[in-house]
């Protein structure tokens, strides 16, 4: 029955079962011999017991006290040392896979770690974002993880094993997608009242599409356009909003927030607790406590007429 | 219920005494350890792991740290002091022995002025210790950074244990003046002194680790 | 019908009389609050342990509801996170610990022969901290101020700064305070298990029930010291502004994960253990014959609780180790799995050599390997780092720790609690009902924890409070929730059968199973003496050795009925040769004036109030003094200088 649900479950799901990434395939084929050996210990294990049940279930007076020690000795540890060393063989072998890091020339992504979301910044570039990573496809990209704050725990199942974000430390792991297409990851270590929203999407593609992008990501964001968007920007940068977000090339270089020069294009609001799209992102502005309670940024208290200017300039963000 | 075929085979003749009465292991047998002996030797064993567990945690932060041990800005330990406090402490486990087996022979007098004399030296300690965190405090205190946090609790976890000590020294004195000991009751002085013991060789590994580890 | 329990001539109504005089409590609700008896005490353990399982477990079923469905919102964040973090601690503090060394208090004296526990006021002492502690945590859910760092409180966010407000504290000095309890209890069945073992009881023929519980109790007495250390260095770092878990002042958040799983890992041994006891036990009265391979049984036993200190860092495969530790730590949680299969292994052929008779204590052990093996397996994939790294921190640990903690831990008990309830009570209890129990809490926790497998394989971390719809999760975490359902009435059965056996059940015989053990070899429940005569034991089934009932029987001599007073006998260490009587004491006060003067100083300690925590030492302290002074009543025995 597992097996079924377990291969027959693709879509949507961030399973390790289904990895589209390099360190997830080693990791799943591990699995499945693993998976395998148990089951045929399993049934050996339930035959032996289906045996007793059946076949030695009659009354009477106490049997012979013999004491078969050697053939527990053979059947408890003799035969698991056997599976054991092989299987621990197997193990090493992934392991030093995994832990096989990219060198220095290759696309190098500092993520930094906050309650409760993720800062992404592209080392030797200007381009910064949150709760997103885009890597290009087939290649080995090399991810820093630090925190600001507490632990926290990076997990794409679908591309690669955990690593720990370390208060104090920066550990270092890597990515490296074998098809294009986007990735839900998610903070994997308690981090206290929105652990369950700290979410991140990456996004593979083909490396034109991913350069393209970085060098939008790097610019300055985009200028308003429209008279809403215009009104927007000033009332982002000399309202509240300044003093936590960033937008690059504006006055506006709060670090207590993400980084908003390309919220426009992001996949969600808050580290996927909310869709981005119009309606959420006036929701958002005017109290994120509600979507996802006890988040580090309060309600603001912008005034009704402004509210759609910003969400028309925050929406142009990208 | 399940009652029948109870697994048992027939009591020969009714039971009648042929097994030898438990009197026979009493005359080959010494009278052994007491329990509360053993109770006294776990409990140090497990104050021992505390002991090691708190000592590997130092090791583990001053390598993790860095570098500089101590950090910048605070001296590694002056020695001769500590020095001294090892010359009071450790030979006084041996007014303790003396008092036991001196009390094992019904020697009320060995007893007691053996315990003083212990007590006194431990006093001593914990004086000239008193002396050392008036001094230290004035360079760091235990919120400074994580090694005068290590510093005084490492010290000062020793120094209540040799408090407890001394209080059941103390107690030991008492009961020894009010005459509750003589040459076939004397299994608490042997108990506490156990702990003494404990007390006394511990500071050795602490000795070692916070006094002299920082010079390696 | 056991013959050993029949009146002996040898201890006649007279001798009887004198027992009872010197070992009955009065009934008096003094008397009710200064026992000493191992009996009581040991079935407090178990009716206190038993409510903070329920406790526990009402938690568990509110975080079901929540996780029903995606998007609920039953429950907020802020109480979903007390909730787990009480559920963890609670079961693994509160319950399985104690609810195992409650059966221990209460077996190992009548397993041995013994007449109570080596220091019965300690085991006293003991009990009453277990009591306040659990009440000290539990009281602060009402209050809103529960522990939110979940049950190993990773630093930093349990830090001041992260974590304002009681909750840590709470957790800090609870689980300190409690640790005094479990220090007290370890100490004392090791050395009654040394010295108080019935004559002839040597190593080889000790119960592996009490091995399993000896051997337990080492690995608590160099186990806690990590946890209490850590939790010591976390309250000085809340309170008083240390800086050990701070790297901006040279301290280290890695240091707080090893010292906590140096004790955690040996945990969930110390855990699981004294339940393999429970199967090692109950397993030869079912099968009709001993247990075979003893002395594997025995060694595997004693190599878990020694190999389980070298295998603390595979909690911590993620946190960016060197990859070499990694590999030892991998290597070491592999064998580790081989002493446990020595023991599984032995059970099988137990029972393919028995002549197996099913009844409910029987099917909750059959309930047992099933679901431990699985368990096991999860366990030994974990081993291999590749495959943790990938896994850790998703549901599929959720799963394979409850398949080994309630089917490794909790059927052992439920098969405990039907198997000794009759000489517990002196009460039989309805075997259709326990039937029907079994088979709700049997698919009820599979159908709880299997789909948590499949979760977490696909993706799903712990600790969410919510998820999101739409991932591949609603299914499995909807048929969990029902699943917990059925659990929860399943247990409930079982409290029912509990109830109906002590109002309805009939009388229980000495002997219903015809078990192996000395415990059966004495009335049900027993007399407060335990033992008219102390046996003498011959055999490794002393329950099923004419010999042993005979050496109670006519021509016992005086010094195994020690009826001047409340003694009991000491034997050496090893072969379990008679040393001499010791005396034991009478019922006092004065364990629950230290145990409420630690509540004193605990709970002044979180509240800040520190002259009344001085206050609580003092009383505590002195009342210690008092209790420990040399009475001039009773001399000591000659001390054989060496
Ligand atoms: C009673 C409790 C108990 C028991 C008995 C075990 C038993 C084992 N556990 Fe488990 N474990 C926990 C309780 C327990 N565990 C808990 C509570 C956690 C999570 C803590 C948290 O994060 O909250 C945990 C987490 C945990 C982890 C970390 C997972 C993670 O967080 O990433 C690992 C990793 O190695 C592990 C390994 C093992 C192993 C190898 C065994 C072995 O002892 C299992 C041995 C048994 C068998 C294997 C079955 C019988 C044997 C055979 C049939 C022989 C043949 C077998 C083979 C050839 C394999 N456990
Ligand atoms: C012995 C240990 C033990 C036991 C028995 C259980 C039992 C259960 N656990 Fe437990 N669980 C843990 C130990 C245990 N758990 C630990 C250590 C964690 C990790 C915590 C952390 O991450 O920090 C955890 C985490 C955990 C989670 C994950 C939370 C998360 O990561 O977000 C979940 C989720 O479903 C869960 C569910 C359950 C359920 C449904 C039961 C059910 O089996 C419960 C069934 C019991 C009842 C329903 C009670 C019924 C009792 C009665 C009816 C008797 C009442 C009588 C009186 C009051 C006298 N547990
Ligand atoms: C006190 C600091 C603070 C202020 C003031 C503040 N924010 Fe935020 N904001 C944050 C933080 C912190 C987050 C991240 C919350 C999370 O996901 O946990 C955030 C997130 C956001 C996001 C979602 C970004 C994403 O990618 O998920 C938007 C949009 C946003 N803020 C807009 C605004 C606007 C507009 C204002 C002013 C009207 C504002 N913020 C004022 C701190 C602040
Ligand atoms: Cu960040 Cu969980
Ligand atoms: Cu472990």
């Amino acid at each position: 029955m597992a097996v079924l649900v377990l291969t027959g479950c693709g879509g949507d799901s961030p399973s390790t079962l289904d990895p589209a990434g390099y360190g997830a395939r080693r990791v799943e084929g591990l699995w499945w011999v693993l998976f395998w050996i148990s089951v045929v210990i399993f049934v050996e294990v339930m035959v032996i017991l289906g045996w007793a049940l059946v076949f030695r279930r009659r009354v009477g007076t106490r049997v012979r006290t013999n004491d078969p020690i050697r053939f527990v000795a053979l059947t408890g540890a003799g035969l698991p040392i056997i599976i054991l060393v092989a299987v621990y063989g197997l193990g090493l072998r992934d392991l030093a896979a995994l832990g096989d890091h990219p060198d220095e020339s290759a696309v190098t992504i500092d993520v930094i770690g906050h309650k409760w979301w993720w800062e992404v910044r592209y080392a030797g570039t200007d381009g910064v974002t949150a709760n997103e990573i885009h890597i290009p496809v087939d290649e080995t990209v090399r991810v820093r993880l630090r925190t600001d704050d507490v632990l926290h725990s990076f997990w794409v199942p679908e591309l690669m094993p955990k690593m720990d974000l370390i208060t104090g430390r920066t550990n270092e792991t890597w990515l490296h997608a074998e098809r294009t297409g986007s990735y839900r990851g998610q903070c994997a270590e308690y981090c206290g009242l929105q652990h369950a929203h700290m979410s991140l999407q990456v996004v593979a593609q083909p490396r034109a599409e991913f350069d393209a992008w970085l060098t939008r990501l790097a610019a300055p964001a985009p200028t308003p356009r429209t008279e809403a968007q215009r009104r927007g920007q000033v009332a982002f940068v000399q309202g509240t909003c300044a003093a936590c977000h960033t937008v690059r090339g504006t006055a506006a270089n709060g670090v207590v927030g993400p980084d908003l020069s390309d919220v426009g294009a992001r996949w969600s609001l808050g580290a996927g607790a909310l869709p981005n799209d119009r309606g959420h992102l006036g929701g958002w502005i005017a109290n994120p406590q509600t979507g996802k309670p006890g988040n580090a940024m309060p309600p603001q208290p912008v005034p009704a007429a402004e509210l759609p200017n910003l969400i028309a300039y925050l929406e142009s963000l990208k | 219920m399940m009652s029948a075929g109870t697994p048992r085979e027939p009591t020969a003749a009714g039971g009648v005494a042929t097994v030898p009465g438990a009197s026979v292991f009493a005359v080959e047998t010494p009278a052994g350890r007491s329990t509360g002996w053993w109770g006294m030797v776990l409990l140090v064993a497990t104050e021992a792991t505390l002991f090691a567990v708190l000592l590997g945690s130092y090791f583990y932060l001053r390598f993790q740290a860095g570098p500089h041990w101590p950090p910048v800005g605070i001296e590694p330990p002056e020695l001769v002091r500590p020095f001294i406090m090892t010359a009071l402490l450790l030979p006084s486990s041996l007014p303790v022995i003396w008092a036991e087996r001196g009390i094992r022979r019904g020697e009320q007098w060995r007893l007691r002025t053996g315990l003083a004399t212990t007590i006194l030296l431990g006093l001593s300690f914990l004086a000239m210790q008193a002396t050392e965190y008036a001094d230290n405090l004035e360079l760091f205190t235990f919120t400074t950074d994580v090694y005068g946090s290590l510093f005084y609790t490492i010290t000062g976890f020793h120094g209540a244990h040799v408090t407890i000590g001394l209080l059941m020294l103390g107690w030991l004195l008492v009961a020894a003046f009010r005459g509750s000991f003589d040459a076939r009751r004397h299994e608490r002085v042997r108990i506490v002194a156990l702990y003494w013991h404990f007390v006394d060789l511990v500071w050795v590994a602490i000795l070692f680790t916070v006094y002299l580890s920082p010079w390696l | 019908m056991s013959a050993v329990a029949e009146r002996p001539a040898a201890a006649g109504s007279e001798v009887v009389d004198r027992l009872a005089t010197h070992w009955g409590e009065a009934p008096t609700v003094r008397g009710w609050f200064a026992t000493v008896d191992h009996k009581r005490i040991g079935r407090r353990y178990l009716v206190t342990a038993g409510v903070f399982f329920g406790l526990a477990g009402v938690s568990a079923m509110a975080m079901r509801t929540q996780l029903a469905g995606p998007e609920a919102g039953l429950l907020s964040p802020q109480e979903y996170n007390q909730l787990f973090s009480m559920h963890g601690t609670a079961m693994i503090f509160l319950f399985a610990t104690p609810m195992l060394f409650g059966f221990g208090n209460f077996l190992v004296p009548l397993m041995i022969g013994a007449r109570d526990m080596a220091f019965p006021r300690l085991n006293a002492f003991g009990y009453w901290v277990f009591l306040f502690a659990g009440v000290f945590m539990w009281a602060s859910l009402p209050a809103g101020a529960a522990p939110n760092g979940g049950w190993f409180a990773y630093v930093p966010l349990t830090d001041e700064v992260n974590s304002p407000g009681l909750h840590l504290d709470v957790y800090t000095l609870g689980l300190l305070f409690l640790g005094i309890s479990t220090t007290a209890g370890a100490i004392n069945f090791i050395v009654t298990a040394l010295k108080l073992r019935a004559p002839g009881m040597s190593l080889n023929r000790v119960p592996i029930f009490v091995w399993a519980i000896v051997a337990t109790s080492f690995m608590v007495l160099f186990a806690l010291p990590a946890l209490n250390l850590d939790n010591a260095l976390l309250f000085l770092d809340r309170r008083f502004g240390t800086h050990f878990f701070d790297p901006d002042a040279g301290g280290n958040v890695l240091l707080w994960q090893h010292l906590f799983w140096i004790f955690g890992h040996p945990d969930v041994y110390i855990i699981v253990m004294p339940a393999l006891g429970i199967v090692s036990a109950v397993l030869p009265a079912f099968c009709r014959r001993g247990l075979v391979a003893y002395p594997l049984v025995v060694l595997g036993i004693v190599s878990i609780a020694i190999i389980s200190f070298g295998v603390w860092a595979h909690h911590m495969f993620a946190t960016g180790l060197p990859q070499l530790s990694l590999t030892f730590f991998s290597a070491a949680s592999s064998i580790i799995t081989i002493p446990s299969g020595l023991q599984l292994f032995a059970w099988l052929t137990t029972m393919l050599l028995g002549r197996l008779v099913i009844s409910p204590p029987f099917l909750f052990v059959i309930g047992f390997i099933i679901t431990f093996v699985i368990g096991g397996f999860t366990g030994a994939m974990f081993a291999l780092t590749a495959f943790d790294q990938q896994i850790t921190d998703s549901y599929f640990v959720v799963a394979h720790f409850h398949y080994v903690l309630f089917g490794g831990a909790v059927f052992p008990i439920l098969a405990a609690t039907y198997f000794w309830l009759p000489k517990i009570t002196g009460r039989m209890f309805s075997q259709r009902l326990a039937r029907w129990a079994f088979w709700l809490v049997f698919i009820g926790m599979n159908v709880t924890f299997f789909p948590m497998h499949l979760a977490g394989l696909l993706g799903m971390p712990r600790r969410v409070y919510t998820y999101p719809g739409g991932l591949g999760w609603d299914p499995w975490n909807l048929l969990a929730t029902v699943g917990a359902y059925v659990l929860a009435a399943g247990l409930l059965l079982v409290v029912v059968s509990i109830v109906h056996a002590l109002r309805r059940g009939r009388a229980a015989p000495d002997d219903p199973w015809g078990g192996d053990g000395l415990e059966w070899a004495t009335s049900s429940p027993p007399e407060p003496y335990n033992f008219a005569v102390l046996p003498e034991v011959h055999s490794r089934y002393p329950g099923w050795d004419p010999r042993t009932s005979d050496s109670v029987g006519i021509g016992a001599t005086e010094d195994r009925i020690l009826a001047d007073g409340r003694r009991t006998i000491r034997t050496s260490e090893l072969d379990g040769r008679y040393e001499q009587p010791v005396e034991m004491p009478a019922e006092t006060v004065r364990p629950l004036v230290v145990a409420l003067g630690l509540l004193f100083v605990f709970g002044g300690l979180l509240f800040a109030w520190y002259w009344v925590a001085a206050v609580g030492a003092v009383v505590a302290g002195v009342t210690v003094a008092g209790w420990l002074w040399p009475s001039d009543r009773s001399p000591e025995p000659a001390q054989v200088t060496a």
